[in-house]
């Protein structure tokens, strides 16, 4: 694994009813290699990404060699194996979103937000990247924020939703992190 | 024209089972569980019912190739993975009409023996998924899933199974990998799924669409489904417009729409009446038409027929403002994305091409680039494990030799000669 030995990694636990739901998952998978992908899932619906000590964590628990859970954490585009903000936000990029401004929305969203795709802000609460065509298309341009699709946008529509996004997050302070979606 | 699967869309709760049942809905699942195994498969047969995935392989003849004995459980697999960039029918269907999924997927695994059936949703079907998870909790408590089904002594679970965002685990085989917990690699056929599947076991995988259209068949018979299309391709589809048309959408229609009366009538035409430069016909793996190429009918045969495919049947509408070469980076650029990397020719040809092609958009390479990258395509197409690298090279070659004069006007102009999207 990609692990610094002079860094000791920090303990991994599941919070009780991510631990219920994998205990579920672990009685219920045919093979133990069949609970990676759904576990991963559980891993970043908790924690926001998939640390090293986490995927060290569920080798473990499945019984299964490291090299396969971090093979599928690196495969598989949704796991992410960094932490990102609060929000989430990813602007689709395919064919039907492109011919509809979609690079207009992103470029917009990298303006605002003063990051480039890929980014973070410095106050953690917002992340932006691309994705593919997310079988949305008769309703492009869209975007998704921690998993929820927005249909038919524009800079203005854009606009809105960090405005409502920003202060949602501004009355719950100490919420810029990821809580999980 | 009768719908079919779209028959309860936009009505209130449309997607609850007290709205299917009041359309009829289950009726085909209580006919089909005093049926024999095989008189349904028959009915199939007669429908003919074409995969909806994408490939047109006949439905019936299909599920033929299971093997007879019942030495090893058996599979039904659901792909609901749908990623082919252009396709936004099966999301639609998961989320207003789950419950013909389900009853498409009870009568199937009736049929086939199955026991078990996985659904496969794509990572980012987070609301299709929940609708599909009520419906399914509805559906039991209504006795119509889990033991003794309808007191028929038959009884079947479905289990939910996410991806992660890989499109190459929409390929049949990658998907089974990837539900064993594996990276989405596609394996070698033969063997193919039906003999040596799942967990080492028969298996047989169909899209979601596929499926959906079992009740119908059971309900009105195949022969009645099959008179709905084409000869060889039975019942009506859900067609997909999106891009530079004025009503994008989907429309359900019998085989045989006339991708002309998609665009300019279903699709209400080009936004701001401008001319049209090309249609993609059906997810972007097909050969993009030109406009003098648009009358043909949407069935398998008829855009073989046509140099092409009918593919998913999502069509994306380019207007004369839209470039080609970008369009055909944008393509190349997703396809050495999602290349899985096991082959070759995929895993280095889909790079090879992209930067080609980032190089033309840019104005810079030589007019023999573009034989460069028909070439690169000639070696890719039918040189890989799975579909994947036909799915990259027949579109790409077909940008380039269908619009060589653009190609060249980025090449002479030093840039390109089209406003950005
Ligand atoms: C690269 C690639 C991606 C595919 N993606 C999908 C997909 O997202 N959904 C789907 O149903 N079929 C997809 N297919 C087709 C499947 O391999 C398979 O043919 C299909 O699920 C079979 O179901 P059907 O016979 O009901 O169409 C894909 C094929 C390839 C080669
Ligand atoms: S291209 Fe954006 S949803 Fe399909």
């Amino acid at each position: 694994m990609c692990r610094d030995p002079l860094d000791p990694l920090p303990p991994f636990a599941f919070r009780d009813e991510t631990e219920k739901e994998l205990q579920q998952l672990l009685s219920r998978a045919p093979t133990p290699a069949a609970a990676i992908l759904p576990a991963l899932h559980l891993v970043q619906k908790e924690h926001g990404y998939i640390s090293t000590a986490a995927m060290d964590y569920l080798a473990g628990r499945l019984a299964i060699p490291p090299s396969k859970v971090l093979a599928d954490a690196t495969f598989y585009e949704m796991y992410r194996c960094y932490p990102v903000g609060h929000y989430l936000i990813q602007v689709c990029t395919g064919p039907s979103c492109a011919l509809l401004g979609a690079d207009r929305i992103l470029d917009h969203l990298a303006d605002r937000l003063g990051i480039k795709p890929g980014q973070t802000t410095p106050d953690r609460l917002f992340t932006l990247g691309r994705t593919e065509c997310l079988a949305a298309c008769g309703s492009a341009p869209v975007i998704t924020c921690n998993g929820q699709l927005y249909e038919e946008m524009s800079v203005e529509k854009v606009d809105q939703l960090l405005a409502d996004w920003s202060a949602a997050a501004a009355r719950q302070p100490g919420e810029s992190e990821w809580t999980g979606s | 024209m009768d719908r079919i699967l779209t028959a309860t869309w936009g009505l209130p709760g449309g997607h609850t089972l007290a709205v299917y049942r009041s359309h009829g809905g289950y009726g085909a699942l209580a006919k089909a569980l005093a049926m024999t195994p095989e008189a349904i498969v028959d009915q199939v047969k007669a429908a003919n019912l074409r995969g909806r995935g994408g490939a047109g392989f006949p439905c019936g003849v299909k599920w033929g190739f299971l093997p007879k004995d019942l030495a090893k459980p058996r599979y039904l697999v659901v792909n609901a993975d749908e990623g082919e960039p252009g396709t936004f029918k099966d999301r639609a269907i998961l989320e207003k009409d789950p419950h013909r999924l389900l009853e498409g997927i009870l009568i199937t695994a009736y049929a086939l023996k199955v026991e078990t059936a996985y659904v496969y949703l794509r990572g980012e079907f987070g609301q299709p998924g929940q609708s599909l998870t009520e419906a399914i909790g509805e559906a039991t408590q209504a006795g119509y899933l889990g033991t003794n089904i309808l007191g028929s002594g038959y009884s079947l679970e479905i289990v939910l199974h996410y991806g992660a965002g890989a499109y190459i685990c929409g390929e049949e085989t990658a998907l089974l990998e990837s539900i064993e917990g594996k990276p989405g690699k596609p394996r070698p056929k033969p063997p193919f799924p039906a003999v040596v599947g799942l967990f080492g076991c028969p298996t047989i995988i169909n899209n979601v669409e596929t499926l959906a259209c079992i009740p119908t068949i059971i309900e009105r018979g195949g022969e009645w489904f099959h008179k709905l299309g084409r000869e060889r391709d039975g019942g009506t589809k859900i067609y997909g417009v999106s891009g530079h048309v004025k009503r994008p959408g989907l429309y359900e229609a019998p085989l045989g729409l006339s991708l002309r009366t998609l665009v300019y009538d279903l699709g209400g035409g080009i936004r701001d009446d401008r001319p049209l430069k090309a249609v993609i016909p059906g997810g972007v793996s097909c050969v993009p038409l030109k406009p003098d190429e648009i009358d043909v009918t949407m069935d398998f045969a008829s855009m073989t027929a046509a140099g092409t495919m009918l593919g998913t049947a999502g069509a994306i509408v380019m207007d004369v403002t839209t470039c080609m070469v970008r369009m055909a980076t944008r393509i190349a650029r997703f396809y050495h994305h999602e290349s899985c990397g096991q082959c070759t020719p995929c895993r280095e040809g889909s790079g090879w091409i992209l930067r080609i092609l980032e190089e033309i958009e840019a104005g810079r390479g030589s007019p023999e680039d573009l034989d460069l990258l028909v070439d690169i395509c000639n070696h890719i197409q039918g040189n890989t494990i799975c579909a994947f690298g036909d799915a990259l090279a027949m579109p790409i070659r077909g940008y380039v030799t269908k619009f060589e004069s653009e190609f060249l006007r980025h090449l002479e102009k030093g840039g390109c000669p089209f406003p950005a999207w």
